[in-house]
């Protein structure tokens, strides 16, 4: 124990608003960045974000060497991170997906270490665990007062839920939040708030408002993304769940997004409400809220502006960190008391196994997200695909990755007829008796390889690129470099 | 069991997307087109795809139809001599003014099939598309047993009345009235024209409740997102499926015990009650509203 010293007030009072620096720079001096230690990046600004980008660049002219980029996803304006692994700036990466260039090149063999791939709830399990320690989280947020209080669903940059972030300012050992409005202090109801924060850098700008709300809500024309949410929704209106106050999580893409529109009619036609629905929200979420179809919005990550601003705007609509979404060592992951899910795939094997990540040339290009997540939790996972995409098919013998394993997955739909995991007894008869065409996840590869042709295996040298780390940190697969 | 030709989903038989996807739409029949719907320099190749298609596996479990080139074109024969081999169900008839056209029509197809000696008789699907068609459409349901419906093709109809299509269609009353009436008469189907403004949802559900109304088995359709909104209106209520669940099983029981007369509720159930009953849970099955198996 320490004897008490006089406190100089008048120092004290000098220092209340020392949390904001002048420049990047200044924060990442600040924070005690050395060679070797593993900064974060949070991806709620998806294709618009400005952050990543400029921070790296100020990290790598100032020297920094042997880090460990730790971003809760990588998106294709994130390229840039190429020149970065190329200097030595950057030696290994923690993420839920790669995409683009950099998905490419790294395919290719470009970083010595492995990335490891998480989920978004596996992720919040590594930074629990120990093993993802974060020595600097910086935080890019649309709208912050100076004492570090912040929030998504205000300013110009408005990206509604912080989920991620979240979750990375809990665990970082110093977080610097960048934003480009400085509300008056309280900035109240904060998503991260004060006690979390270590220093604020206000910047010109965090993202571009055009691209966080990209692919934004619209429904579908497509007769076959309208064919598959069509029976998806019928899978779900005769699952035995599709009840007053089951709840929901759906995705973005034709097919989700239709889906849920069609659940919404049937809701209306049958008098049903859910009790929340989850996941990545969406402006179709928005509606069944504001509809009275659903009771509450449960939101880590908003997908488009309607689910930013109504994130800021109506009380049921309410956010949460990646560890009550989804981390399965959390005390209680909201996923755990979830009814129904559905889920979209690359490919999908004759064991239910999903590849949400690697392309059908062997190309990391896609996010492992909070698919193998629900899809465990989920009473009902339902995965959703064309049979057949031009002249690849999607149900294969083996997945060339698996990021969800078989047996989490209940049901795959596809626009040539519908497979129930073999452990679903009772469904598979619930959804026979409803007229619905359920074939063996075999005959649907069969009809694939019938119409394509059979896939020619990848090449590949003995090198990994890629570890898949499921949930709970464990290794279901591993990526490897392509051989040309 | 009669075959159910709610919708028949035309599929230009120059677009390769469709003809390679058109099956998974689970029309109950599938018109691949070679007439208006394709260009020129495009009729080679649209009729060499189409026979390949009518001769892959995934259009084995579904009826198919091809809509050909008059015969007095250069390439209606040529058209017939593909479809015909490829196995097509059933040929549409461009246009039919008259009983010749589908008697010219019919000696044609059975001259290809008996040169390939193919047993199976192709049928006949009839457009009516003229006033003299619709005059004549009495004689033309009547003029060959090859002909399992006839078919109103509302966009040349309105031509030749010199008029244009409403969206409420009153042009059509007439021409809709004869051709139910001679299809009836005849023991055939009767079908509607398409609905051309695939984006507007409301107008079309309101004609295809309008002409279901009238007695018409099913309609053309140009886009395969027109399929299920269709099926859903031509599906029997839950009340209907209930009554026919009832009237099928008081005919089992009868039959088990040996009754010679099948009741239900007291009341005499004959025949043709129960052919509506079996029909009304055909059709459910076939709207996805109840499953074959009943496990």
């Amino acid at each position: 124990m320490n004897k008490y010293k006089k406190i100089d007030k008048n120092v004290v009072i000098e220092k209340r608003d020392s949390k904001i620096c002048e420049s990047i720079e200044e924060s990442i001096k600040r924070s005690g960045l050395k060679d070797g230690m593993t900064i974060s990046f949070h991806h709620a600004f998806r294709g618009g974000d400005k952050v990543l980008n400029n921070v790296m660049k100020i990290i790598a002219s100032m020297g920094f060497k042997d880090l460990c980029l730790a971003s809760s996803s990588l998106a294709s304006v994130h390229d840039e991170v190429i020149q970065y692994i190329r200097s030595g700036v950057v030696t290994q990466i923690y993420t839920s997906g790669l995409r683009s260039k950099l998905g490419e090149a790294i395919s290719n063999g470009l970083m010595e270490k492995p990335v490891q791939v998480h989920s978004h709830g596996g992720r919040v399990h590594l930074l629990q665990s120990g093993e993802l320690k974060i020595d600097v989280a910086f935080i890019g947020v649309p709208c912050i007062d100076k004492f570090g209080n912040a929030t998504g669903s205000k300013g110009r940059s408005q990206c509604g839920s912080l989920g991620y972030a979240m979750s990375d300012a809990h665990y970082a050992k110093y977080v610097v939040m960048l934003s480009e409005t400085l509300e008056p202090f309280p900035n109240t109801p904060a998503s991260i708030s004060q006690d979390q924060v270590d220093a604020i850098v206000m910047v010109d700008e965090v993202g571009d408002p055009s691209k966080i709300g990209e692919g934004a809500t619209r429904m579908t024309t497509n007769p076959k993304e309208l064919l598959l949410a069509r029976r998806t929704a019928r899978v779900i209106e005769n699952s035995g769940l599709f009840k007053n106050g089951y709840s929901l999580q759906t995705g973005t893409g034709g097919s989700s997004l239709a889906t849920t529109i069609f659940l919404a009619q049937m809701m209306e036609k049958k008098n049903i409400k859910a009790s929340f629905g989850m996941g990545g929200i969406t402006g179709t979420m928005v509606y069944m809220l504001k509809n009275n179809l659903i009771e509450k919005l449960i939101d880590v990550q908003s997908f488009d502006e309607f689910a930013a601003k109504s994130l800021g705007e109506n009380p049921n609509h309410i956010e949460i960190s990646a560890n009550e979404y989804a981390n399965p060592s959390s005390k209680g992951a909201t996923i755990k008391q979830l009814d129904v899910v559905v889920l979209s795939a690359l490919e999908i094997d004759v064991n239910f196994n999903v590849n949400v990540l690697t392309g059908s040339k062997g190309i990391l290009r896609g996010a492992s997200g909070g698919h193998c997540d629900t899809a465990a939790e989920a009473k009902l996972s339902i995965i959703v695909a064309p049979l057949t995409r031009g002249r690849i098919p999607t149900i294969r013998s083996r997945v060339h990755t698996i990021v969800t394993p078989g047996e989490t997955v209940d049901v795959v739909v596809t626009d040539q007829g519908i497979a129930v995991h073999p452990r679903n007894v009772e469904l598979k008869k619930r959804l026979k008796k409803a007229g619905l065409t359920i074939v063996d996840i075999k005959e649907l590869h069969e009809r694939a390889i019938k119409l394509c042709g059979q896939p020619k295996a990848i090449k590949h040298t003995d090198k990994v690129v890629a570890q898949i780390r499921y949930r709970d940190g464990s290794i279901i697969d591993e990526v490897y470099q392509l051989a040309h | 069991m009669m075959k159910f030709r709610r919708s028949m989903l035309f599929v230009p038989g120059a677009n390769t997307a469709m003809v390679c996807n058109a099956f998974v739409y689970k029309p109950d029949t599938v018109m691949f087109d070679l007439e208006d719907s394709v260009a020129l320099s495009e009729k080679d190749s649209a009729r060499l795809m189409v026979y390949h298609a009518l001769q892959h596996f995934t259009y084995k479990d579904i009826e198919t139809a091809v809509r050909v080139n008059p015969l007095d074109s250069v390439f209606g024969h040529l058209d017939l001599q593909a479809v015909i081999r490829g196995g097509a169900d059933i040929i549409r008839l461009p246009k039919t003014d008259t009983v010749d056209d589908v008697l010219d029509m019919q000696s044609a197809i059975e001259k290809i099939e008996k040169e390939i000696g193919r047993t199976k008789k192709t049928k006949l699907l009839a457009a009516i598309e003229s006033a003299e068609g619709v005059v004549n459409a009495v004689q033309i349901a009547r003029c060959s047993d090859r002909l399992m419906g006839i078919a109103l093709g509302a966009e040349d109809y309105v031509r030749d009345l010199r008029t244009q299509r409403t969206k409420e269609g009153t042009e059509l009353t007439a021409a809709r009235a004869q051709i139910l009436l001679a299809a009836r008469a005849a023991k055939i189907q009767a079908f509607d024209s398409v609905f051309p403004d695939v984006r507007d949802k409301e107008g079309f559900i309101r004609e295809v409740e309008h002409v279901r109304g009238l007695g018409f088995d099913g309609k053309s359709l140009v886009n395969p997102n027109q399929i299920s909104i269709l099926h859903d209106i031509y599906a029997p209520s839950e009340k209907e499926i209930d009554w026919a669940y009832e009237v099928v099983e008081a005919a089992a029981h009868a039959e088990k015990n040996g009754l010679g007369v099948v009741s239900l509720d007291g009341k005499m159930v004959d025949a043709p009650i129960i052919a509506r009953a079996e029909f009304t849970l055909e059709l459910a099955i076939a709207s996805g509203l109840i499953g074959e198996e009943d496990e």
